[in-house]
């Protein structure tokens, strides 16, 4: 009986590990969940340096100037806002089960997308576009590709595009933007390709200015867009918060001081945008 | 042959041998050293030597901001993945031991299979496959992926462990038990399993380094443990390569004091049953109470 | 239902799926090779007289087993394909499919080697001891007597090793490698209709490679085995 009264008591010991465990899991996300009308959760990237970066409780960049923004425009303070991570995976999930009430995460407007998410903007337009070593001449486009080393991440569509245009490139993939930039520094490869204004990020860290050259030429595009709950009605006002703050200056200021030493235009015939009509 | 018994493979140097060894030493020593400029070189080239990508490591930011958080995350999965594969492990070691065909062949099945699939692969399907469900917040999707992934896989590991620690007990002690008028299923609880599992510990503890190493894997479905704030703290300061190694650093202190709580265990254990059960194949033989 | 597996079977002609396992398998056997080579190199410095080899051995085996796989391949990408600027072929992919494989390698020749060591371990001290008295030395005694008796002693573990890199070469994805795993992140992304079929045509074909392996290590344990 000894030996029984035991086994018990280790599985009990288990069990009660499991729960201790699973309780702090719950406890780290800190909100309640419900939205009590005192504060607003904004999904953005935790990763991308220039458009949404996390470090511990500063949160930096392009999306989150215009999130902080249109938050303000919206009646809500800085310390009113939730940040939340919203990984490109998980976006649509995460607005469609009420875990955020915004998404500013280099989102794209496409049909597909707009059949289970509404979007308010776009607040950008980016486009797929180079990113090359500030001494190199040679590349300025797609075409310039052939028998070159491209880098870009795993099972992208940028990579595929690319690809599919120019049969002669030599593609690496690698799990995040990061390792192709230093790739790049290092001349494993000789262009990194993704949306421009997330090279022009990259390219603006401190470590990285004005080693870089974002090509500017872009061959795609992509409406960066503000995810919302289907059937939300915050839409119309997000887009005139939009709309002020390209006309009142703070726009073009968000976008310089987060692309700073980047070589970085932003595409000034596609920008700043016209916020589109919202959906119902 | 044990430990000690390695130094029976040769005879001690003699003063020629000594020489030799000593010459062999300098000029290895010589040649990684030759190795070590090289490369020491090109990466100062490559500016991969500046004092600020490195100081940059050792800074309370990095630290408070990246690297510790990232170590709790990893450290809370690796911990209710070890609790739950090792009640997984037990619910099918046990069911491999079973007196109903039925159970049995069941628990093999299910341990055969989660044995052979990549842990990688489940992760992948579990984080592409729960979000789609809606039974896990999406925010808490990898580390469930994570979790779940380690579970199956570790779990049927340790259901192995378990069955063959049973069965690399002396027969006399199940035939024992039944002499004494206990049935099988009371042999197994009282006196099989809990030898059992003293033997299995040292074997457990490897097998918990397994988990600790595998939820680096969480990086690739996005969940943030060390490596992926580490590849974090790296993209945002254009270091990674120098946060990438940090986080190795890391892993390989954690793991390395895992593995010799390990080893101790090992000799502890068959420390305490020397003389009592007669020396097997199999892990530490199990104490006898 | 029946649609269901008509979906299945799009799936093969949409995903080069058997294309996919084959890089998979080719991964496993050259890294195999690799591992073993080295792991019985370091499993030899470990029981060596020189002092400065077992610490070389056990410090290669402590700090590679203890390192996550995914951090050495990524390594030896960022690192020494793309600061040392390494090539280690001509052809573009066929550089990183080495690279892959010599990740793998690294990483498993220490488990080889904790393998061999523990076949060592199973050759009775007399063997050695006899070695010894009719004169042999250390390379000699090892290679003719003690080696051959504990690679039969280790077939179990190093079956175990085997089957542990099959799996692994799912990580080689780190190393821009295409493999198994690769594909099936974007089987599930464009196919999300059919998740389970994709998780169970990949989960089975590993079952399928690695049963038998296993059946195969099983039988090969029992027929070369030492008999004492």
């Amino acid at each position: 009986m000894h030996h029984k009264k035991k086994l018990y008591s280790v599985a009990a010991m288990a069990a009660a590990a499991a729960l201790t465990l699973t309780a702090c899991g719950g406890g780290d996300d800190g909100g309640d969940g419900g939205g009590d009308g005192d504060s607003v959760r904004i999904g953005i990237k935790y990763d991308q340096p220039g458009l949404g970066f996390s470090d511990g409780g500063e949160y930096t960049g392009f999306d989150v100037d215009v999130a902080k923004y249109v938050a303000g425009e919206l009646g809500y303070s800085e310390d009113q806002i939730e940040w939340v991570e919203a990984p490109s995976a998980n976006r649509e999930n995460m607005l469609q089960n009420n875990q955020v009430d915004m998404i500013f995460a280099t989102y794209s407007i496409t049909d597909a997308r707009k059949e289970t998410v509404d979007f308010a903007g776009p607040y950008f337009v980016a486009g797929q576009d180079l990113l090359v070593r500030a001494d190199d001449d040679s590349i300025n486009g797609p075409e310039d590709l052939d028998g070159k080393n491209l880098c870009s991440v795993t099972g992208s569509t940028s990579a595929e595009n690319v690809r599919e245009e120019v049969p002669g490139v030599n593609l690496v993939e690698q799990s995040g933007y990061a390792d192709c930039v230093t790739m790049l520094g290092s001349g494993g490869v000789d262009a990194v390709t993704t949306d421009d204004i997330i090279l022009a990020g990259l390219a603006s860290t401190d470590a990285n200015q004005g080693q870089f050259r974002v090509v500017g030429n872009t061959f795609s595009e992509e409406k960066y867009g503000v995810g919302l709950p289907k059937g939300s009605d915050q839409c119309e006002d997000i887009n005139a918060a939009i709309e002020k703050m390209i006309d009142d200056g703070a726009w073009e200021d968000a976008l310089t001081s987060n692309t700073e030493g980047a070589d970085y235009q932003y595409n000034t015939e596609l920008n700043p945008p016209t916020p589109e009509a919202c959906a119902s | 042959m044990s430990s000690k018994a390695q130094n029976v493979l040769f005879d001690v140097q003699g003063p020629r041998g000594r020489l030799l060894t000593l010459i062999f030493n300098i000029v290895g020593v010589l040649l990684v050293a030759a190795l070590a400029w090289v490369v020491l070189g090109k990466l100062a080239d490559q500016g991969q030597l500046q004092a600020e990508k490195w100081t940059q490591l050792f800074t309370a930011r990095s630290w408070n901001n990246f690297f510790l958080p990232g170590i709790l995350q990893t450290l809370r999965a690796a911990g209710l993945a070890v609790v739950l594969s090792v009640i997984f492990g037990l619910i099918f070691g046990l069911g491999r031991l079973s007196q109903l065909t039925i159970v049995r062949g069941v628990s093999t099945v299910v341990v055969e299979f989660f044995r052979a699939v990549p842990v990688l692969v489940m992760m992948i399907f579990f984080y592409l496959g729960i979000g789609r469900t809606g039974l896990v917040p999406p925010s808490e999707t990898p580390f469930w992926a994570v979790v779940l992934g380690l579970m199956l896989y570790n779990g049927a590991v340790i259901a192995e462990l378990i069955r063959s620690g049973v069965h690399s007990l002396p027969r006399g002690q199940r035939e024992a038990g039944l002499v004494v008028g206990m049935t099988e299923s009371q042999v197994l609880r009282a006196i099989l399993l809990p030898q059992a599992l003293t033997a299995m510990l040292p074997s457990l503890v490897s097998q918990f380094v397994v988990i600790l190493k595998d939820t680096a894997l969480g990086y690739i479905i996005t969940y943030p443990e060390l490596l992926a704030s580490a590849r974090r703290l790296g993209s945002g300061d254009g270091n990674i390569l120098q946060t990438l190694l940090m986080a190795a650093v890391v892993f390989v202190v954690i793991n390395f004091a895992l593995t010799s709580l390990a080893q101790w265990l090992s000799s502890f254990l068959s420390y305490r049953t020397a003389g009592r059960t007669k020396p097997t194949t199999a892990p530490a033989p199990a104490a006898v109470k | 239902m029946s649609s269901y597996f008509a979906d299945f079977a799009s799936l093969f002609e949409q995903f080069d799926v058997f294309q996919a396992f084959w890089v998979n398998i080719q991964l496993t056997f050259f890294a195999a090779i690799g591992s073993m080579l080295l792991g019985t190199v370091l499993a030899l410095m470990r029981v060596s007289p020189i002092a400065s080899m077992r610490w070389l051995g056990a410090g290669y085996v402590n700090i590679i087993r203890n390192t996550p796989l995914t951090i050495i391949l990524v390594f030896l990408v960022l690192g020494v394909w793309s600061q040392l600027q390494i090539n280690l072929s001509s052809d573009f992919n066929q550089n990183f499919f080495r690279y892959a494989v010599i990740g793998l390698a690294i990483y498993h020749a220490a488990f080889v080697c904790e393998a061999i060591r523990s076949g060592v371990n199973t050759v009775p001290v007399g063997q050695a001891e006899a070695a010894r008295a009719i004169g042999l030395g250390f390379l000699p005694s090892a290679r003719l007597i003690i080696f051959p008796q504990a690679l039969r002693g280790a077939i179990t573990p190093l079956g175990n090793t085997l089957i542990a890199l099959t799996k692994n070469t799912t990580v080689a994805a780190a190393a821009s490698v295409t493999e198994i795993s690769a594909l099936m992140k974007s089987m599930i992304e464009f196919r999300p209709d059919v998740i389970i079929a994709v998780f169970l045509t990949v989960a089975i074909g590993f079952v399928l490679i690695v049963v038998p392996v296993g059946l195969l290590t099983t039988w090969a344990s029992r027929k070369f085995a030492v008999v004492r």
